[in-house]
């Protein structure tokens, strides 16, 4: 009886805590596919690079809208979290004053919309990096 | 510098970056990893194309 409610509790062991867990997500959001490449998981690493830093800069060069952080409507803050999942890509687009325009034709729209999606799909690739840092994936 | 690119040819770049972060992110090994990516690539294209064509229909 007492075996019984034992047998049935199954206690997953804990995971330490260890540095790269918390360096692989942190590397990862600066440099899309970097926590990837710190853990030797170079190919994958590196087509996250492609696959992300491209989006982002042809949605820069699509003329397209980056959003800063604002109070503004729903739409717009969400625009700010995708872009904020770009990291380093998003940062140094600010810095250099870029994706400023107003989004006056269709393709600029694109250009907006890719930026937020390789933003999001930073966000993705950044736990999957914390995933292979704590042993949840190969 | 703009770069101009056509409705589809959005859709098609789109396509095909999303669908290797997904591939990657979604899937243990290299096989399951280049067949999720096809078939995400399959699925977004596709829905695009029929979405459009839905929206025809509705115009229509």
């Amino acid at each position: 009886m007492a075996n019984s409610t034992a047998a049935k509790t199954k206690v997953e062991p804990a995971q330490p805590a260890s540095m790269m867990s918390i360096i692989a997500p942190a590397v990862g959001w600066l440099v899309p596919g970097a926590g990837h490449l710190v853990q030797r998981r170079w190919i994958r690493g590196l087509l996250l690079f492609v696959s992300i830093g491209t989006l982002f800069v042809l949605g820069l060069l699509m003329q397209g809208h980056i959003y800063k952080a604002n109070g503004g409507d729903i739409l717009d803050i969400l625009g700010f979290v995708g872009d904020l999942g770009a990291g380093g890509l998003y940062i140094a687009t600010l810095a250099l004053n870029g994706g400023q325009g107003a989004i006056a034709f269709a393709i600029a729209d694109y250009g907006t919309k890719f930026m937020i999606v390789a933003g999001l799909l930073n966000f993705i690739a950044v736990a999957d990096a914390y995933h292979i840092a704590i042993g949840k994936k190969r | 510098m703009t770069v101009q690119l056509t409705h589809f040819t959005a859709a098609f770049v789109f396509a095909i970056f999303a669908s290797v972060v997904f591939g990657i992110t979604h899937r243990e090994t290299t096989r399951d990893m280049i067949r999720y990516s096809l078939y995400c690539f399959v699925m977004f294209l596709g829905g695009i194309l029929v979405a459009g064509w839905a929206m025809w229909l509705v115009r229509k």
